[in-house]
């Protein structure tokens, strides 16, 4: 077992009292990849800069090895259009040569458009660029943010496998939140449904069927993830809401023993 | 050099070198502005210059130093302040720049012995700029572009994108806190030209100028410095000749050029 790149411990951090993130234990070792999933509000980038330390914890621990380099994939790339800046720039802007952000930007696929403003680029390339950025710092740890954001539907699959194959070519670890659920369950290791606390994690074939991930987004789309291992461990009432057969009541009460709250 | 001595004998002459030496620096500086969005709070500094002013006399320090330290102190309290977000930050901006603004003038009417000419420091004054104070202006001119250089990649990428930057370990905090320094400096040695008023406009007015032109942050700055120097040069020069206030002359230089730019350059951007 090799050293994990982060280790989070209990990881709490409240606005105004309230949790938003809450008790979140997680382990990423080299070669992994996590992504984290869960409704809006769920406290996901808060996990993320937490991890990232531009985030204060209210309590728990975030641990990382060192040295680790970490290239950061933001959700926006929000740019001030006073601001003239060419691809380029903004690469060197890394403090890495010019050979390596060629390369960086050739591997995500915009390494024409070096030469191009920035203020210019569309959704897509903008998070190619962004990724080239944080990968031409030949990072450790590849932490994303909804990296297909703005993308188109081929574009998203192409973006997981790169992903996916960057992972390989620099074994680093990998941690990202994403919304794509199809995608997500085709192209990462493990999933980690939150909602505030981990509702559960494990591996996507596993959790599309945990009586709390389907809780967390509804009987359709946890089947329409679930179509190679699904099986009918409880039915519906009237409203189309989740009532858990006597078999799967044991495993609900199990996943749920910790959590405290009421899910709808 | 007696060629020296009677350039700085001249008082316009001594206006024209300080007010070149203030365009130098409110070039980068009036960028920073622009592309982060701080034109009021470069405002609400300037404003709380003049309380820099009645302090300076109340506890006897030269004007300059009393000028800086109200602003840096004014520019930290802004900072802690607008991170509670009890209130908007442009109305905190709002509060404060107005008040500090008044607080000044009201101290110095309490103080008859102080003669202070009040339209020359809220607009400028052609005949004020003595010898020291071009000591003052070229000395922090040669801070602050010290500064800039030694900083430069660290701030560029905090103003692009904040989060980023702290997650490649550039302390973004600390250069927060650099930048406001700078910024109280340039107040302190530009208010002697252009009037606490008025500074804002010497700052954003050539930057923004630049930006139509620009094609990198480095040709902006440049093109901003450019524009600092034809707006005060042109400006002192009709003030010298028409007897205008000079700081006001100096904007309407600026402002003039502005027009030109964007009405006349094919556009540009990048």
């Amino acid at each position: 077992m090799t050293e994990p790149l982060v280790t989070l411990e209990q990881v709490t951090v409240a606005f105004d009292d309230r949790p938003v993130v809450d008790r979140v234990n997680l382990r990423l070792g080299r070669g992994d990849i996590i992504t984290v999933i869960g409704p809006n509000g769920a406290g996901k980038t808060t996990l993320i800069k937490a991890i990232l330390g531009i985030q204060k914890l209210t309590s728990g621990s975030v641990t990382l090895a060192e040295p680790l380099t970490v290239g950061y994939v933001p959700q926006h790339l929000s740019l001030e259009t006073t601001l003239p800046l060419t691809v380029r720039r903004f690469m060197a802007l890394s403090g890495r040569s010019q050979d390596e952000c060629q390369a960086a930007l050739n591997k995500t696929g915009v390494g024409h458009l070096m030469g191009s403003s920035i203020h210019h680029l569309s959704g897509g390339e903008r998070q190619r660029l962004l990724l080239a950025r944080a990968l031409a710092r030949k990072p450790d740890l590849l932490v994303l943010d909804e990296p297909a954001q703005g993308v188109d539907i081929n574009g998203q699959a192409a973006l997981y496998d790169l992903i996916r194959q960057l992972r390989d070519d620099l074994h680093c670890g990998v941690i990202m939140i994403s919304h794509d659920l199809h995608l997500v369950m085709a192209a990462t290791d493990k999933v980690i449904c939150l909602n505030q606390h981990v509702c559960c994690s494990g591996y996507p074939a596993d959790i599309s069927h945990d009586p709390a991930f389907i809780e967390t987004f509804g009987q359709p789309v946890a089947e329409s993830l679930a179509v190679y291992h699904h099986h009918h461990n409880h039915h519906h009432d009237l409203h189309g809401d989740v009532v858990s057969g006597q078999a799967s009541a044991t495993t609900v009460s199990d996943s749920h023993g910790e959590c405290g709250h009421a899910h709808h | 050099m007696p060629i020296i001595d009677a350039v700085l004998d001249d008082f316009f002459w001594r206006a024209l070198i300080g007010g070149l030496g203030v365009a130098l620096v409110a070039g980068p500086l009036g960028c920073f502005v622009v592309w982060r969005r701080m034109a009021y709070f470069g405002d609400t500094l300037a404003h709380s210059a003049l309380m820099g002013i009645a302090l300076s006399f109340l506890i006897s320090v030269p004007l300059n130093v009393g000028v800086i330290i109200t602003c840096v102190v004014l520019a930290v309290a802004l900072v802690l302040f607008s991170r509670s977000r009890a209130l908007a930050t442009d109305t905190l901006l709002g509060i404060l720049a107005h008040s500090a603004l008044a607080i000044g003038l009201v101290t110095l009417s309490f103080m008859p012995d102080v003669r202070v000419d009040l339209t020359g420091l809220l607009f400028g004054d052609l005949l004020a700029m003595s010898r020291d104070d071009l000591l003052w202006i070229y000395g922090g001119a040669v801070v602050i572009l010290a500064l800039l250089a030694a900083l430069w990649r660290g701030l560029l990428m905090s103003t692009i994108h904040e989060e980023l930057a702290r997650v490649e370990g550039i302390p973004v905090e600390r250069l927060r806190l650099v930048l406001m320094l700078m910024f109280s400096l340039v107040i302190a040695v530009a208010m002697k030209i252009v009037g606490v008023l008025l500074i804002t406009a010497l700052l954003i007015i050539p930057a923004a100028t630049a930006r139509r032109l620009a094609h990198s942050p480095e040709h902006m700055t440049f093109l901003a410095m450019a524009f600092g120097f034809v707006s005060v040069g042109g400006g002192l020069t009709l003030s010298w000749h028409l007897d205008t206030p000079a700081g006001p002359s100096v904007v309407v230089t600026a402002f003039c050029v502005f027009l030109l730019i964007y009405g006349g350059a094919r556009q540009t951007r990048s």
